[in-house]
């Protein structure tokens, strides 16, 4: 029997002047999966989600979305795939509004971003849609805030958002609680589960509490080559991952996640 | 039902806010439109419309500058695109309108814009501005060595002829408000360009780049299509301004043409609207002023100390130092 694997990776590399930073690297995203990518700094981990989103072009290596190859596709034609990234610092446009950041990601199935000679009003018919996709990351009163005065975390909120109004089939999410206090994390590990519903998402995350809650699978990177793979409890009992990686994080994973 | 109402009551705070800044911008501009109608009663009409060329030419430049975050640094070559095939058409041609040869002129610098932007938008920062500049001292070269340019001598004694075969522009008033209406048109579509759908994905180009292609936006077109209407504007006003001047020359294809639309720009403020209008007017006066006088030699240092003190002390500029003190005591 086949899984059916929504993104796979064969032999991925990626080599910067002499340095291999991502090694070899085969990937299966199971569909409906939550997949994380761990791995210790500098262990590939956002260089490989720079390669799956194109704004890297991978040394050698093959890149399969739904079983077709897309390697050789740009970044903004994967973005309209269905294949959506976040980045690890909070990707929002700051000096617009909150609705008028959903809408961003909105207009462009509407046809008409190339019009110059319209008037901006013929966005408004898309407020509903967007106020409702605010609503559902609970920033339905910050709508008219102007990004760059909302909080951190409601700024990954906002993002969230922003990346659902795409409708993407499979979300790419770098750390989405990096930086964040508790009640931040809890709130956007909610958001991700009621997000990914219906969807597949990849996370490369460095919180392990977020990790052992949220993910299905994991795959632990170090130096740039996959370590192993399985779920929490096989990769935690891994000695290898614990040495390289958990070893040093043991007391967070036990701590207050 | 009473979510679906704040929902709705969200809208309408945002459109209210929206509509409001729009009727005050409106009437903001029929004042200003009305004082230019009335203005070559006051103050003589060629300085006026130099005001206007000049104006026009850094509101196009605004358009990358402010609302794309791209630093060209070959508008020049656009501008005396625009003049050269203007003039040479004008004084080739005895039959052709005047309109014609405006239009011939500008689109003749868009394709130039287009050919400047599919060699240089890839670039970011830095590397678009000196790409941009290569290019333009190319274009000037070619502009020395051609005969039809007559090189250092320029195009003299330009006719400027009748306006649709009609009405005569002889008369520097009935000139003015031709150049008037050409000024508002331009500014016109540079309001609506930034307004638009276009112009949100614009915004967005400059706020977040890698964002905005991560939402499925392919950003280099969007920013060669900003650059070309730039570049065919920046045609236009130099189109416009052979005509007023009844002459073209090398000055508007040298470089510190390109450098001097930065100096306007940002004096008057970029990023807003109307910074480049006060900018252009800013600097052709104090041209103006200061080549009757005994500083006239020292026209380029002068604006050379006022560009210094607006970047260390005024960074919005003009306009927008205004904006933000209005924003602080008035909101």
């Amino acid at each position: 029997m086949s899984t059916d694997y929504v993104l796979e990776t064969r032999n991925l590399v990626k080599g910067f002047k002499g340095f291999i930073a991502v090694d070899d690297v085969n990937l299966s995203i199971q569909r409906g999966h939550i997949h994380a990518l761990i791995g210790p700094n500098g262990a590939g981990k956002t260089t490989v989600f720079n390669l799956l989103t194109k704004f890297l072009t991978p040394t050698s290596g093959q890149i399969l979305f739904n079983g077709t190859d897309i390697t050789s596709m740009k970044a903004a034609a994967i973005a309209r795939k269905g294949i959506v990234r976040s980045f690890q610092i909070s990707a929002v446009f700051p000096h617009m509004t909150a609705i008028e950041n959903v809408r961003v990601a909105l207009q462009r199935f509407e046809g008409h971003s190339f019009h110059f000679w319209k008037s901006q009003k013929v966005l408004n018919s898309l407020n509903e849609r967007a106020y409702e996709l605010l609503k559902s990351v609970g920033l339905e009163e910050y709508a008219n805030t102007q990004t760059v005065e909302l909080s951190y975390g409601r700024k990954r909120a906002l993002e969230l958002a922003t990346t659902l109004a795409m409708e993407p089939e499979l979300m790419l999410l770098d750390e989405p609680t990096q930086g964040m206090g508790h009640e931040d994390v809890d709130r956007v590990v909610e958001l991700i589960r009621q997000a990914a519903v219906g969807r597949t998402v990849l996370m490369v995350e460095h919180n392990l509490g977020v990790v052992s809650k949220l993910c299905d699978r994991i795959t632990v990177l170090s130096r740039g080559a996959v370590l192993t793979e399985g779920d929490y409890k096989t990769v935690s009992a891994n000695p290898q991952v614990r040495e390289a990686y958990m070893g040093s994080e043991e007391a967070e994973v036990e701590g207050a996640h | 039902m009473s979510q679906s109402l704040s929902s709705v009551a969200v809208h309408n705070v945002g459109l209210e806010q929206q509509r409001r800044s729009d009727r005050r911008r409106l009437i903001f501009q029929l004042v200003l439109l009305a004082l230019a109608l009335a203005a070559p009663f006051v103050i003589y009409p060629v300085f006026l419309m130099k005001v206007l060329c000049f104006a026009l030419f850094a509101v196009a430049f605004n358009l990358l500058l402010g609302y794309v975050g791209l630093l060209s640094f070959g508008h020049a070559a656009f501008l005396s695109t625009g003049g050269y095939t203007t003039g040479y058409l004008l004084t080739t041609y005895s039959g052709l309108t005047p309109e014609l040869g405006i239009l011939a002129g500008t689109a003749t610098a868009t394709m130039l814009g287009l050919v400047f932007g599919l060699i240089a938008i890839r670039r970011q920062g830095i590397y678009f501005a000196m790409i941009t500049l290569a290019l333009a001292q190319l274009v000037f070269f070619f502009y020395v060595q051609s005969d039809f340019t007559r090189g250092e001598d320029g195009l003299h004694g330009i006719p400027r002829g009748n306006l649709f075969g009609v009405i005569s522009l002889q008369d520097n008033l009935s000139m003015y408000y031709f150049v008037l209406a050409i000024f508002v048109l331009g500014f016109a579509l540079v309001q609506r360009t930034i307004n638009s759908p276009f112009g949100y994905v614009l915004k967005a180009i400059k706020e977040n780049e890698a964002r905005t292609t991560s939402l499925g936006y392919n950003t280099d077109h969007y920013k060669l299509v900003a650059f070309v209407i730039s570049a065919a504007l920046a045609g236009l006003a130099g189109s416009v301004k052979t005509i007023v001047f009844q002459l073209a020359s090398l000055t508007d294809a040298h470089w510190h043409m390109s450098g001097e639309v930065v100096l306007m720009t940002l004096l008057g403020g970029v990023g807003t609207l109307l910074g480049p209008v006060i900018g252009a007017a800013f600097v052709v006066s104090l041209e103006h002023q200061l080549a009757q006088g005994p500083l006239g030699d020292w026209v380029n240092v002068i604006l050379g100390g006022i560009f210094v003190i607006c970047v260390l002390a005024f960074r919005a500029g003009i306009v927008g130092e205004v904006q933000k003190f209005m924003k602080k005591n008035f909101n």
